[in-house]
């Protein structure tokens, strides 16, 4: 890395506020914590998002709080654009749809552990697509999606403890 | 002892019984709907999990979206706070299902008080004294008149479907009788489609003393002495007090004595209140049994200096209680804090906290989750804070809650501190003797 570009960076991440920052070489991979991310006690990581993405011209994401951003706190799909400037990915973030869980429970991708899972970066999906299972009380809650387009981002892991309104996906209407 | 208890409460409650958790070393689970991100419960729990959107019936009382919340943080015991899901004899029961503890009694006990008349025939079973009453429907103004002349005028008849005074008449004799009776029933047709009516002895300037009670899971029941709440606004307590300045020691003995009686007579476990009338010849009857902890339980704590939060998880753990009744030491009040206009009708005040600045010091205590920039949501109830004052002497408690509610700041949003001031310096407030109509006849402005 140049020294002008490690200064670029240097910049970036004093202006974003980073609490933490990895990064590495060869085939470009990037971490980046900014001070919103939180650690509970358990160790559990917690993201708490203060803020809606910004409103889309598209089809409105199913189980959109209608929160209003807490002052002073920039939304962290903001951060998140600015921080992924370094990956090339296609499409621009901000007409991408988010699929969130509408119930708390168990999130597996797959109907069961030895089925493939349902969806996966790239596919296309339509309304009423199923894209994952939330599991509570033993109720296995199959959650369609009310939007049709291409998986861009899964954002749970598989068999992890999703709450009302947690984000799920992301979905590229246009792709 | 429980690992990790899960609150299925909200707001100054929520955080009260995590304060405690805490202190104990147990973990805590905090549940939130979307608008109350931002709450301090969330904030000083250990875990938070969002559980559905502002609407109560899709959160707070959401027993499935609680039960998930339990599941996937592994909690063994849900305290229920008070209101919400805190009497609901279903939800006791599923946790049971569940192998989760519900932090109070069983839901056989919950059922057997939070049936009006059930209750009363269970009371009456066990020597409590009751308001004396036609025991169940009266079916024309013949036995209507029976009933008014052995019970003894005045008496109230009242709907047994009813509720907010609809329906309700109060008889001084029985010339008037007649004509109140047809009353009565078209207003309970009209009200609530049952002209079914009872009638009970009316109590005259009755005082509400409840008396708060504790039970362990192996058959003791002791008493912790009494509350005085007669400071009400629509059957809403703005204003308690332990002890009551009307109660002395002869009537505490013999009304703790029946709160246990009423304890004992369902086997109850867990903290509970049981409330009484008291009328001006020192007659108490009972009211009802609240099965949970309560709103006002810091005065208790404040004058017997016992952590009540503690005791009820102690004994949910099967922790036996020491079989000791407790009497109150020096004086203590609470003047509950809402976000309401007292100057039109008390209507409620949602909205951004500007600032907040809650009084302090000696004998000060002030339980609430509310700050400065803090966005009171319109979905649930309008209690902001809770003001609790301990002095030596009903006096300075008084004096002390003066200077406290002075210094008690909170800007952006209405509140009743302003009724709490003007309380204070009411002259029949300050002599004690008042009862439920108080508040009927209390002019705000001059």
């Amino acid at each position: 890395m140049e020294p002008k570009e490690l200064q670029e960076l240097l910049k970036l991440i004093n202006r974003l506020e980073f609490v933490e920052f990895k990064y590495k070489l060869g085939d470009l991979e990037f971490s980046a914590k900014t001070k919103f991310y939180q650690q509970t006690r358990a160790g559990k990581e917690v993201v708490t998002t203060y803020a809606q993405m910004p409103q889309l011209t598209s089809a409105p994401a199913p189980h959109q709080a209608t929160t209003p951003p807490v002052h002073g706190v920039r939304p962290v799909a903001d951060l998140a654009e600015e921080a992924d400037s370094a990956e090339s990915s296609g499409g621009s973030k901000a007409s991408l749809i988010e699929i969130r869980s509408p119930i708390v429970g168990t999130f597996y991708r797959a109907g069961s552990p030895d089925k493939p899972p349902f969806v996966k970066p790239g596919d296309t999906i339509e309304v009423g697509s199923v894209v994952c299972v939330v599991e509570a009380m033993k109720l296995f809650n199959e959650i369609e999606s009310e939007v049709a387009g291409k998986v861009v981002k899964v954002l749970v892991e598989d068999a992890s403890p999703v709450e009302y309104d947690q984000l799920l996906f992301l979905i590229d209407p246009n792709g | 002892m429980f690992k990790k208890i899960l609150i299925a409460n909200r707001g100054e409650i929520a955080l009260r019984v995590i304060r405690t958790c805490k202190e104990m070393g147990i973990s805590t689970v905090a549940v939130y709907s979307t608008a109350d991100k931002n709450s301090l419960h969330v904030r000083f729990a250990d875990e938070a999990v969002c559980i559905g959107p502002p609407k109560s019936s899709d959160s707070y009382l959401s027993v499935p979206r609680i039960m998930a919340a339990v599941e996937i943080t592994n909690a063994d015991a849900i305290h229920p706070g008070y209101g919400f899901l805190a009497e609901n004899a279903d939800f006791a029961d599923v946790c049971s299902q569940y192998g989760v503890k519900f932090i109070g009694p069983t839901p056989w006990m919950i059922t057997q008080m939070g049936d009006k008349i059930t209750a009363k025939e269970t009371m009456i079973k066990a020597g409590v004294p009751v308001v004396p009453g036609s025991g169940g429907l009266v079916p024309d103004v013949a036995a209507a008149k029976k009933t008014s002349k052995s019970i003894g005028y005045p008496v109230i008849m009242k709907a047994t479907a009813g509720g907010g005074g609809k329906g309700m008449r109060v008889v001084w004799n029985e010339n008037e009788l007649e004509d109140l009776w047809h009353k009565a029933r078209q207003e309970a047709k009209a009200s609530f489609g049952n002209d079914g009516i009872y009638i009970e002895k009316f109590i005259e300037e009755p005082r509400h003393v409840e008396f708060q009670i504790v039970g362990d899971q192996h058959g003791r029941v002791v008493h912790l002495s009494e509350r005085e709440c007669s400071i009400q606004r629509r059957h809403q307590k703005l204003l308690e007090e332990s002890p009551s300045p009307f109660l002395d020691d002869k009537l505490r003995k013999k009304m703790g004595e029946a709160a246990i009686k009423a304890g004992k007579a369902i086997n109850y476990e867990g903290v509970g209140t049981v409330e009484f009338l008291v009328d001006k010849h020192k007659n108490f009857y009972f009211m009802e049994m609240n099965t949970r902890i309560q709103v006002e339980h810091p005065v208790t704590e404040e004058v017997i200096d016992h952590d009540l939060i503690k005791e009820q998880i102690k004994v949910a753990a099967g922790i036996p209680i020491s079989g000791k009744n407790y009497f109150p030491s020096g004086h203590a009040m609470e003047c509950r804090i809402n976000a309401e206009d007292p100057y039109n009708s008390f209507r409620p005040s949602p909205g951004e906290i500007t600032s907040f600045h809650s009084p302090k010091g000696h004998g000060v205590r002030v339980d609430t989750h509310v700050y400065a920039g803090y966005t009171i949501p319109p979905y649930y109830d309008s209690m902001i804070a809770k003001l609790i004052c301990r002095a030596p002497t009903r006096e300075e408690c008084i004096k002390k809650m003066v200077r406290a509610l002075d210094e008690f700041i909170v800007e952006g949003v209405k509140t009743t501190i302003p009724f709490h001031k003007k309380l204070m310096q009411d002259p029949q407030f300050r002599s004690g003797d008042f009862h439920t109509g108080f508040l009927d006849t209390f002019k705000l402005e001059d």
